[in-house]
């Protein structure tokens, strides 16, 4: 576990989908987060049939696949970042399927290879997860899992006791994606989360402006950003869409000074 | 490899409940809800009236006299699930899950389809207990199965097309999926067929079981034996879990799934999760562990079949565990085949199958013969054919012109 600078403010989660268009495209985007100073990249594994996920996520997954982005291609990707000098923790977000047929141990062991942080499954609930995590955990991988306003009691606890790293909390039902305002209960439900879980919380879902970004990260030690992100780059150059993206992060970073975060990967 | 956990739902290795975190209370919810369903029997005693008084049920066995004569082997007996109500097996589950909607307090219910059997299904259960209805379903088989689109909408039920992926019932699932994921709190989704996170493979297989329990009581009071093979077509698997389930105990009673062999199990072109080099292999999808048909990067692949409600990438749990443990074994026709199955039976004894039946009754078209006469078949007749007009007039033109 590499431990993060102290920067003294709560950590901004940017998120963007592996090989969409091009992994030579992710490269650039991950720089410009780099340069945004994002605390920690979570980088989607697209798949197939990615039923959490909003149209824009849906749509950059497809664009990817197109272009051949499989889950080999993408730690190794990983790898080249890591040993050209890429300092951003990394965090894998996909489905469980991919993972399924690449084996969990081959897996984990390649994903320690390549430099990945930690692994968040958004179909893969800590009851199923056994092997998962058993695998992650040899390799000194975070096992991130998520819960949501539906989450009991109970389960936050478990969630909290399976989880290594963070916990990823759903700000609201439903899927990705940009949503007009943040939910009226969305500091009840951290609270409440908070309340049952010692690990730091992330969260994430519907989160796309910067007064949104600091309106969540009152309540969180991190805030997860996606669909606003993904979308500056449709339709444009793989250049065009990183100077639009660097600027946009750089905005929500902004947006989160004076806020603390305690997230450590 | 232990059999089944009800807590838990697995059927051996296969099934389990890989849902996002949003739907995993009310999974669980859902779950407890249909044990006290399922233990009530005042809730029991209103679904055996509606399934007599509404659906129409038992439905008959039919000794098929014109088929048997015409193969020449084993005798064969038709399950009509075609005479239930809207046409086919699929409103046994769609009753079911309506009934225990209501009892959870749900105000709405949504459904994906395939056929669009089970949305015709959905929709009338919707309409019959006064629920609202959303059903999600492939722009690509709307097209095909357009006839359903209408009589859904006649009924009130809201159809939104689904243009993503493949446009058909897998897509069809994923946007309900999502919907659900949105609306958990009044809104129940009926899933149509044994497939998805536990409870459902559990829940839509009890509610089918009707099937099997009904079949092996008429095949004993018109033989006084039980029958020496069941076959059944085998999308979701639905109608093949509901009558399998009562015959599982009987060791002797071969079991036989009729998967779609598209334009040939050589090529990507078909739906034939257990074929043995074409076909799949174990994964998760729709939140269930089972064989489906996948790239070697674990990406979904695409399927294809004449029957939109066999053209499907994954199967049932309860059937991968079947398949594993040898217990059933699965077979695919191709479309041409299937083609011919229905013309084969609208002429021998005047029933029109769905197109998904008629694999079942192309695969009894190669077996039969091969059987002596003393043996006998049992055939579910899923659903009647009515909705495939159109599309067995399109292949038919093909073939001509």
């Amino acid at each position: 576990m590499k431990s993060l600078r102290k920067s003294g403010r709560a950590a901004f989660i940017p998120y963007i989908t592996a090989g969409d268009p091009t992994l030579a495209a992710t490269r650039l985007f991950l720089r410009a987060l780099e340069s945004a100073r994002a605390d920690i990249v979570e980088l989607g594994v697209p798949f197939s049939d990615p039923m959490a996920d909003g149209p824009v996520n849906q749509r950059s997954a497809q664009r990817a696949l197109k272009n051949g982005a499989t889950l080999g291609r993408i730690l190794e990707f990983a790898g080249h970042y890591r040993r050209g000098g890429g300092k951003v923790p990394i965090v894998l977000f996909t489905y469980f399927n991919p993972l399924l047929r690449f084996g969990l141990k081959a897996f984990a062991k390649k994903a320690e290879e390549n430099g990945i942080d930690g692994v968040l499954t958004v179909d893969l609930p800590p009851e199923e997860a056994g092997e998962y995590r058993r695998r992650l955990d040899e390799r000194g991988i975070a096992a991130i899992f998520l819960a949501s306003p539906t989450t009991s009691a109970a389960r936050m606890e478990l969630i909290g006791r399976a989880s290594t790293g963070f916990v990823y909390y759903v700000s609201r039902l439903g899927v990705t994606g940009e949503r007009a305002k943040l939910p009226a209960a969305l500091a009840a439900g951290l609270k409440r989360l908070r309340g049952k879980v010692r690990k730091p919380v992330a969260v994430g879902f519907g989160i796309s402006t910067p007064e949104q970004v600091r309106a969540a990260a009152r309540h969180a030690d991190g805030v997860v950003v996606g669909s606003a992100l993904v979308k500056l780059t449709e339709g444009r150059s793989p250049a065009r869409a990183a100077r639009l993206i660097r600027a946009a992060a750089s905005a929500m970073v902004r947006a989160l000074r004076g806020l603390r975060r305690t997230i450590c990967l | 490899m232990r059999k089944y956990s009800a807590l838990t739902g697995r059927f051996g290795e296969f099934g389990g409940c890989y849902a996002p975190e949003t739907l995993m209370g009310p999974l669980h919810e859902l779950r407890r809800a249909y044990m006290r369903f399922r233990a009530d029997p005042a809730a029991q005693k209103e679904l055996k009236y509606q399934l007599k008084n509404y659906v129409g049920r038992p439905t008959p066995l039919t000794y098929a006299a014109r088929m048997t004569g015409a193969l020449g082997g084993a005798r064969i007996y038709l399950k009509r699930e075609d005479l239930a109500h809207t046409g086919a097996h699929k409103i046994n589950n769609a009753i079911g899950q309506a009934l225990l909607a209501r009892r959870m307090g749900k105000t709405r219910v949504i459904a994906e389809t395939g056929a669009g059997q089970h949305g015709v299904a959905a929709a009338t259960a919707a309409a019959c207990f006064g629920l609202k209805c959303t059903v999600y379903m492939g722009s690509k088989d709307m097209e095909r199965q357009a006839l359903n689109v209408f009589r859904m909408r006649l009924l009130g039920a809201e159809v939104v097309p689904v243009n993503s992926g493949s446009r058909t019932l897998k897509d069809a699932i994923n946007e309900a999926m999502r919907d659900w994921v949105s609306t958990v709190r009044t809104t129940h989704y009926i899933l149509g067929s044994a497939l998805g996170p536990h409870p459902y493979p559990s829940i839509v297989r009890d509610f089918q079981s009707v099937i099997g329990r009904e079949a092996r009581a008429q095949i004993l009071a018109a033989e006084g034996r039980l029958p020496d093979l069941l076959i059944a077509c085998v999308g979701g698997g639905s109608n093949a879990i509901g009558l399998f389930s009562a015959f599982l105990g009987d060791k002797k009673v071969e079991m036989a799934g009729v998967e779609a062999g598209g334009e040939g199990v050589n090529t990507l072109r078909h739906a034939a999760r257990f074929a043995a080099r074409a076909g799949g292999s174990p994964g998760v999808l729709h939140g269930t562990s089972t064989y489906i048909l996948q790239d070697r990067d674990g990406q979904v692949r695409e399927t294809h079949s004449v029957s939109a409600g066999l053209d499907y990438p994954a199967v049932g749990p309860e059937h991968a565990y079947l398949f594993r443990t040898g217990r059933a074994a699965y077979v695919s026709v191709t479309d041409r085949e299937a083609l011919r199955a229905f013309d084969f039976l609208t002429r021998s004894e005047g029933l029109m199958p769905a197109l998904e039946s008629a694999h079942a009754v192309a695969y009894a078209m190669k077996r039969v013969p091969r059987m002596p006469a003393r043996k006998i078949v049992l055939l579910n007749l899923s659903g009647r054919g009515d909705k495939d007009i159109d599309t067995v007039r399109e292949a038919k033109r093909g073939k001509n012109g």
